[in-house]
C-alpha cells in the first residue's frame, strides 16, 4: 500500500465549471439568440449582443489515449484559446471564436483522422459501452460493433447523404445498458442465450445464496444442495438471461461463446418534440458475434436506415415513421421476419396486443 | 516502455476504414505503457474466442469511499500479467463537459504516471473514465487528482455522478442554468455520492429544455427538464424571413407538425394558441430564429427511469409539473431527501426508485413524500375499479 500524503483531500467535488469557459460564452451566458448550422459539423451560435461562436463537432472513438487528448489540448491551443468540450454522445467540440480557424482547424482534424459531422438530420456517434475491452458480462465487444457500423454509415455523418430527421444509435453489450439504449432510434443490444453455468465449488465461498436467489426476476432459482455443497438451482425454463444473478454472484457465469450475440431495436426518442419520448421495439431478436467486423449486424443496421430514409416524412424520426405506417408495414419493408420472439411475455405484456381494427389490410 | 506490441492480426481489421480506431487508440497506448500492451492482446484473445476475459469486480478504492472505483481482474493473468489488476476510476467532469488544453492536459500527466493512459471522454453517466488502474496505485491517483482539483465520481448503491447539457453556456433554449445546478447538486450531496447507503444507485440529470439532449427521460431517477409557462416568444419578422427562404415550409415543417394543432399561419402572422401549447419544441427547433422559449421559466421535476435490470425498463414521470429553480435549491435536496428516507427504509436491495413507487403505488408513495396527487402525473386515471379505499375519522 503506497503511503498517502499528509494533507489528504477528500469530497472537494469536481472544478466550477465557469474556470473553462472561453470568453465569448462567459460575456454571452444565458443570452444566446439563435444557432445554425452552416456546414455539417459546425454549429453557429449567435447571441443577442451579435457575438458568435463556432462549434467544429469531431468524432472520437471514445475509448481514447492520452496522447489523442493531448492532440486535441494542441488544436484548441492552435484554434480556439485552449477551449473545448466533450458531448453526450462522445464527440469532441472546439468552441472557435474565429471564423477564419474553422477550415485549418478542420483539415488538422482530418489529418489526425478525426472527420467533423454529426449534426442535425443525420447520424452522429454511437453511444456505447465497454464490452470485451472491459466488461465482465458483455455478450458482444461494443467498440468493434460500434466501429464497423459506422465506417459503413460514413456518408451518414460527415453529412453527404442525408436524412428525414436526426438518426441516435446506440450500443449496450448486455442487458443492463449503460446507456440510453431502450430509447434510441437505433438499438443494438447484446444478448445471452444460455442459462447461466453455476460454479458449485466456490459459489458457497463467493455468492450470498438468498441474495443470488432472490436476483432472479422470474424466481428460477432455487437454494440447492450439490455434492454437499451450499450451492442453487436454475429452472431453465424460466431463465429470460438478464444476468441479474450473474451481477450478484460471479458463480454464475453467462458468457458464452457460440450462443451469446445481438439484437436489434427500434423506435425510440428522449425528446419530446412532436412525439412524446418512446421506447425502442424488437425488430431483430438475434444476429451471431462474428467479430472482428460482425457484417451481419452493420448489414441489418444499413437496411433499417436506407428503408427509414427512403419512406419518413421530413422530421420524422424513426419511431413516428413506424407508429405512421404501422408495424406490419415496417417488417413488410424492412423484409426482417416476424417470429414469436417478438411477442411481449414478460409483466405488462398483454398492453402490446392489439386489439382494435386499425390496421391495413395487405 | 512496453517491449513489443502485441500481435493483433484481428483487431488490426479495425484500424481501416474512415471512422475514428479505438485499436489505433489502444496502440497509441500500448508503445509506452505495458498495461495497454497487454489489454491489447486479451482483446485480440476474446476477437479469437468470442468471450470477454474480464472478471468480476472486486472490493477496491480509494480511503473513505465506498464508490467511485470499479475492480476489475482479468481470467488469464498468466499470459496477461500486466492487466491483471485494470480498475476503473470515474472521475467528476466538470459540469457540461467543458475544458480548457491545459487542464486536459494536468488530467492526461496525473494518468501518464499512474494509470493505462486509456480513457473514457466520457462514460455513460458523464464521469472521465480512467480506464486500468492497478491496485496500489488507486491511492496515488486519487491524491493527484485532488492536487489539481477533481474528485471522484459515483459507483456502486450511491448518488451517482450528476450531468447535464450545455445549457445557458451554449443554448438558447436552456430554461434555467443546468451547469450551476449540476454543480450545486453534486457539491450538497458529497456524501451521499462517494458513500453508498442507498438500496441502489441514484441519478441525477439535467437538461435545459424539452429536448432533454442528456437523455435524461431514460436515464435518471430524478430528471430536471427545462420547460415554461407563458407564451412561446415570436418574432413575425424573423417568421417572415423564414417564409421568403427556401430551408422551411411553414404549413408543412411547422403548423402540420405541431401535436396538438395549435398554430395558425396565413402568410402573414404566426399565431399560436399557448394555452393549448404542450411545450414539444418542434416549432423553435425549426425556426429558432423566429421562435424562443417563454420568458416564465423553471423545469419539470420527473422521476424513476432506468434500464431493464431487473423489472423491465422505466421512463421517468412527472413528479412536479412545474418547479421554479432559484439559485437556492433548498426545496429541492429537500423533495430529494423525503425520497431517499422513504425509499432507503422500504426499498428491497437492487430496487431503483421507479420500481418501488410501481410496487408501494404512485398514491401512496406521493402521500409519504408529502406531495398532492396532480392530473398531469398520470396518462390517464386508472380504468380497473379496484380501489383500496381507505377509512377516514369520519367514517368510522
Amino acid at each position: 500500500m503506497a503511503a498517502t500524503p499528509a494533507k489528504r483531500k477528500t469530497d472537494i467535488g469536481p472544478p466550477h465549471y465557469e474556470q473553462f469557459l472561453p470568453p465569448v460564452i462567459k460575456e454571452n451566458f444565458g443570452k444566446w439568440k439563435y444557432h445554425e448550422i452552416p456546414r455539417p459539423g459546425v454549429l453557429m451560435h449567435v447571441a443577442e449582443s451579435g457575438d458568435k461562436l463556432w462549434s467544429v463537432r469531431a468524432a472520437t472513438p471514445r475509448l481514447m489515449s492520452i496522447e489523442t487528448i493531448r492532440t486535441f489540448a494542441d488544436l484548441a491551443d492552435k484554434y480556439c484559446g485552449g477551449h473545448l468540450r466533450f458531448t453526450s454522445r462522445n464527440n469532441v467540440e472546439f468552441l472557435v471564436s474565429e471564423e477564419s480557424n474553422i477550415d485549418p482547424l478542420i483539415a488538422d482534424l482530418k489529418k489526425e483522422n478525426f472527420p467533423v459531422g454529426g449534426m442535425g438530420a443525420s447520424i452522429t456517434n454511437i453511444v456505447h459501452t465497454q464490452g470485451w475491452v472491459h466488461c465482465h458480462s458483455a455478450a458482444s465487444d461494443a467498440s468493434g460493433v460500434v466501429k464497423s457500423v459506422m465506417d459503413d454509415l460514413f456518408p451518414y455523418f460527415d453529412g453527404s447523404q442525408t436524412l428525414p430527421a436526426k438518426l441516435r444509435i446506440a450500443f449496450a453489450c448486455c442487458l443492463n445498458m449503460c446507456g440510453a439504449v431502450h430509447c434510441s432510434d437505433i438499438a443494438i443490444l447484446g444478448v445471452h442465450r444460455r442459462a447461466p453455468e453455476i460454479n458449485h465449488d466456490v459459489i458457497g465461498a463467493q455468492c450470498e445464496i438468498p441474495s443470488t436467489v432472490s436476483a432472479c426476476p422470474t424466481g428460477a432459482i432455487r437454494p440447492a444442495n450439490v455434492d454437499g455443497h451450499e450451492s442453487v438451482e436454475v429452472i431453465e425454463e424460466r431463465c429470460m438471461f438478464c444476468a441479474n444473478c450473474y451481477t450478484v454472484c460471479p458463480a454464475m457465469t453467462l458468457n458464452d461463446p457460440e450462443n451469446d450475440g445481438l439484437s436489434i431495436w427500434v423506435g425510440g426518442k428522449v425528446s419530446n418534440a412532436r412525439h412524446e419520448p418512446m421506447f425502442s421495439k424488437l425488430a431483430i431478436p438475434f444476429l451471431p458475434n462474428n467479430p472482428p467486423r460482425w457484417p451481419e449486424t452493420v448489414a441489418a443496421v444499413r437496411n433499417l436506415v436506407e428503408v427509414y430514409a427512403a419512406n419518413a416524412k421530413k422530421y420524422e424520426r424513426m419511431g413516428e415513421w413506424i407508429e405512421r405506417i404501422g408495424w406490419p408495414q415496417f417488417f413488410d419493408l424492412t423484409g426482417i421476419e416476424f417470429t414469436k420472439y417478438h411477442i411481449d411475455d414478460f409483466k405488462h405484456a398483454g398492453e402490446t396486443f392489439k386489439r382494435s381494427l386499425h390496421f391495413k389490410q395487405s | 516502455m512496453a517491449e513489443k506490441l502485441r500481435e493483433t492480426p484481428l483487431l488490426d481489421e479495425l484500424e481501416k476504414g474512415p471512422w475514428p480506431s479505438f485499436v489505433t487508440e489502444m496502440k497509441k497506448s500500448a508503445a509506452k505503457n505495458a498495461m495497454t500492451n497487454d489489454q491489447l492482446g486479451i482483446l485480440e484473445r476474446s476477437y479469437r474466442d468470442k468471450i470477454g476475459h474480464w472478471k468480476h469486480g472486486g472490493l477496491v478504492g480509494v480511503m473513505g469511499y465506498g464508490g467511485g472505483v470499479i475492480g476489475r481482474y482479468n481470467d488469464l493473468p498468466d499470459e496477461f500479467p500486466e492487466c491483471a489488476e485494470f480498475h476503473t476510476i470515474r472521475v467528476n467532469q466538470p459540469a457540461g463537459w467543458f475544458y480548457t488544453s491545459d487542464v486536459l492536459r494536468k488530467l492526461c500527466d496525473v494518468w501518464e504516471k499512474h494509470g493505462s493512459g486509456l480513457t473514457n471522454m466520457h462514460g455513460s453517466t458523464g464521469d472521465i473514465i480512467l480506464l486500468g488502474c492497478k491496485t496500489e496505485e488507486l491511492e496515488p491517483t486519487f491524491s493527484d487528482l485532488t492536487e489539481i482539483g477533481f474528485d471522484l465520481g459515483g459507483s456502486g448503491s450511491d448518488v451517482r455522478t450528476p450531468s447535464c447539457c450545455c445549457g445557458p453556456a451554449r443554448c438558447e433554449w436552456a430554461c434555467y442554468n443546468t451547469l450551476e445546478t449540476t454543480y450545486q447538486i453534486t457539491q450538497h450531496f458529497q456524501d451521499e455520492l462517494h458513500r453508498p447507503a442507498f438500496p441502489y444507485k441514484y441519478k441525477f440529470k439535467m437538461a435545459g429544455c424539452p429536448n432533454d439532449c442528456v437523455a435524461s427521460v431514460a436515464r435518471s431517477d430524478m430528471s430536471l427538464i427545462g420547460t415554461w409557462r407563458d407564451n412561446i416568444q415570436v418574432d413575425q419578422k424573423e417568421i417572415a424571413a423564414y417564409d421568403k427562404g427556401d430551408k422551411v415550409d411553414i404549413q408543412d415543417d411547422v403548423v402540420d407538425r405541431c401535436p396538438t394543432g395549435c398554430i395558425k399561419w396565413d402568410g402573414k402572422t404566426f399565431a399560436i394558441d399557448n394555452a393549448n401549447c404542450v411545450k414539444c419544441m418542434h416549432c423553435i427547433n425549426v425556426m429558432p430564429k423566429a421562435l424562443a422559449p417563454g420568458k416564465d421559466r423553471g423545469a419539470t421535476i420527473m422521476l424513476g427511469a432506468k434500464a431493464p435490470i431487473i423489472g423491465g425498463a422505466l421512463l421517468s414521470s412527472v413528479l412536479v409539473p412545474f418547479f421554479k429553480i432559484d439559485e437556492e435549491l433548498e426545496d429541492l435536496y429537500e423533495l430529494a431527501e423525503e425520497i431517499w428516507d422513504l425509499w432507503g427504509e422500504h426499498g428491497m436491495n437492487r430496487e431503483r426508485v421507479g420500481e418501488f413507487i410501481q410496487r408501494i403505488g404512485l398514491g401512496n408513495f406521493l402521500e409519504q413524500i408529502g406531495l398532492d396527487p396532480e392530473p398531469e402525473m398520470v396518462m390517464h386515471p386508472r380504468t380497473n375499479p379496484y380501489i383500496f379505499f381507505e377509512l377516514d375519522e369520519e367514517d368510522e
